[in-house]
């Protein structure tokens, strides 16, 4: 399994200090998130957009993680618009959308494609070792970088197991099919990897008392700040602040 | 240099793995452990490092006898333990990290730390390894790199867990000269005659509850 297909590039996004990607990034995405304008919504989509393509990722792998966001969004389709009530748009038979309704649903979808394309822009085009360092230097507690860093790192081991495990099972005949069977299978399988799994944080921890560990993690490398990560960081929240004002509609009576 | 009495122990009470096992170890002696599967190889130095107590018994380390946590924290610092997977030993993202992280735990600056990395990885031969993802190492350079971040404690002595088991001829050939030519305090445990033949003088088998001293080789 390989998560940081983004991470390896050496576009002006890639070079920016992780401290910084994620200082603007957070303030943009909180305001994204809780907009109930259209129009912020969409400048966000075209903000996302933008920085993706100054970051010069793989666009097919972009339009794979794409999909799978918006497959979820699709159920949001056939539900959202028949359940919120307002002026009638469209009749089904019994069912009723809104325009309300169609225009939540839209503003959702906006959202969530903008906050997934920055998102993957910044933070997936930083190793995540850099984004725990980054997180550290920001403050976060400790415990919930670890926990993140941890979970990451182990996640690929367990996927490995899991994967030799079902292989192995394969190689025994095993049809996954709707019986008991392939059930108790199945149970076996998830209970054997949460045992290893178990077994395996032990040993781990193990070996890190081995190395003299007592409870602080050591941090290797640095961060350096340049001008062009500030410009960055204040366009990003000068972009934030416009979409802010956006939002409250005091930009146009400014104007 | 360790010193063991009577040491009993098992995993359930009803069967021991050791039982009233003597042992000494002095510096400078290269020891093999050579026994079946589940004879308790991995156990004795679980047990040497502090990982699992003992029933019953004596374990004495640099002079001092060792029953708690806090003893044994001064143990690992001077003994190295090379587990015997190694992705239970790599967890940094990075194998510079890695190696450092050790060392960064025994109180040395950043600055000390990244000579020591650099070192080590000579000695090693796995320069230019320092960049790469741990967890994306063949198996063979895994091993090698954990036992990277065992050596990069300068540890009195080294306890190896099945150093060679996976490894093709390349990477034990570099596990065999690094032992012969820039350590002499070592202990392996291994199944594989032939390579404990190219780096111990001495070898003990361990079995049905005991540790004794293999003449035959």
């Amino acid at each position: 399994m390989h998560f940081e297909e983004f991470a390896e590039g050496k576009s002006y996004i890639h070079s920016l200090d992780p401290r910084i990607k994620i200082a603007g990034l957070v303030p943009f995405i909180l305001v994204v998130a809780l907009t109930s304008k259209l129009q912020v919504s969409l400048l966000a989509v075209i903000a996302g957009i933008t920085l993706v393509l100054f970051s010069r990722i793989n666009f097919i792998a972009l339009l794979k993680r794409l999909y799978a966001v918006n497959i979820f969004i699709l159920f949001l389709w056939l539900i959202l618009p028949f359940t919120i009530p307002g002026r009638k748009f469209l009749a089904l038979g019994a069912l009723k959308a809104s325009y309300e309704g169609i225009f939540y649903t839209l503003n959702i979808t906006l959202k969530a494609n903008a906050i997934i394309l920055c998102t993957i822009a910044l933070v997936g085009t930083t190793p995540i070792f850099r984004i725990a360092h980054a997180l550290r230097c920001l403050k976060i507690p400790e415990k919930l970088v670890y926990l993140f860093f941890f979970s990451y790192r182990y996640i690929t081991v367990l996927h490995e197991e899991y994967d030799s495990l079902n292989r192995a099972m394969k190689m025994r005949a095993f049809k996954p099919r709707t019986n008991l069977h392939t059930y108790k299978s199945y149970a076996n399988l998830i209970g054997i990897l949460l045992v290893r799994s178990y077994d395996r944080s032990q040993r781990i921890y193990q070996a890190m008392l081995c190395r003299g560990f007592k409870g602080k993690f050591p941090a290797l490398s640095s961060f350096r700040t340049n001008k062009r990560d500030f410009a960055f960081l204040i366009f990003m929240l000068l972009f934030t602040i416009f979409l802010i004002m956006v939002e409250t509609e005091n930009f146009f009576r400014v104007l | 240099m360790i010193k063991i009495k009577g040491l009993t122990f098992g995993y359930t009470p009803e069967h021991l793995i050791f039982d009233n096992v003597d042992f000494q170890y002095t510096l400078n002696q290269r020891v093999g452990l050579i026994g079946a599967n589940g004879s308790g190889k991995t156990t004795f130095f679980y047990l040497i490092m502090g990982l699992l107590r003992p029933f019953a018994g004596e374990i004495e380390i640099f002079g001092k006898v060792r029953r708690t946590e806090k003893d044994f924290e001064e143990v690992r610092k001077r003994i190295g333990f090379l587990f015997q997977n190694p992705d239970d030993q790599l967890f940094s993202p990075t194998v510079e990290e890695d190696i450092a992280f050790g060392p960064l735990n025994l109180g040395k600056t950043e600055k000390e730390a990244r000579l020591i990395v650099d070192k080590t990885c000579k000695i090693l031969g796995i320069e230019g390894y320092e960049q790469r993802v741990s967890y994306k190492l063949s198996g063979g350079e895994k091993r090698l790199v954990s036992l990277a971040t065992v050596v990069a404690m300068e540890p009195r002595i080294l306890l190896l867990d099945e150093p060679t088991t996976g490894l093709d001829q390349h990477f034990t050939e570099k596990v065999i000269n690094y032992l012969n030519n820039n350590t002499s305090s070592y202990i392996i445990a291994s199944q594989d005659m032939d390579f404990l033949k190219k780096t111990v003088n001495k070898i003990y088998q361990v079995g049905k509850g005991k540790i004794v001293e293999n003449e035959t080789v």
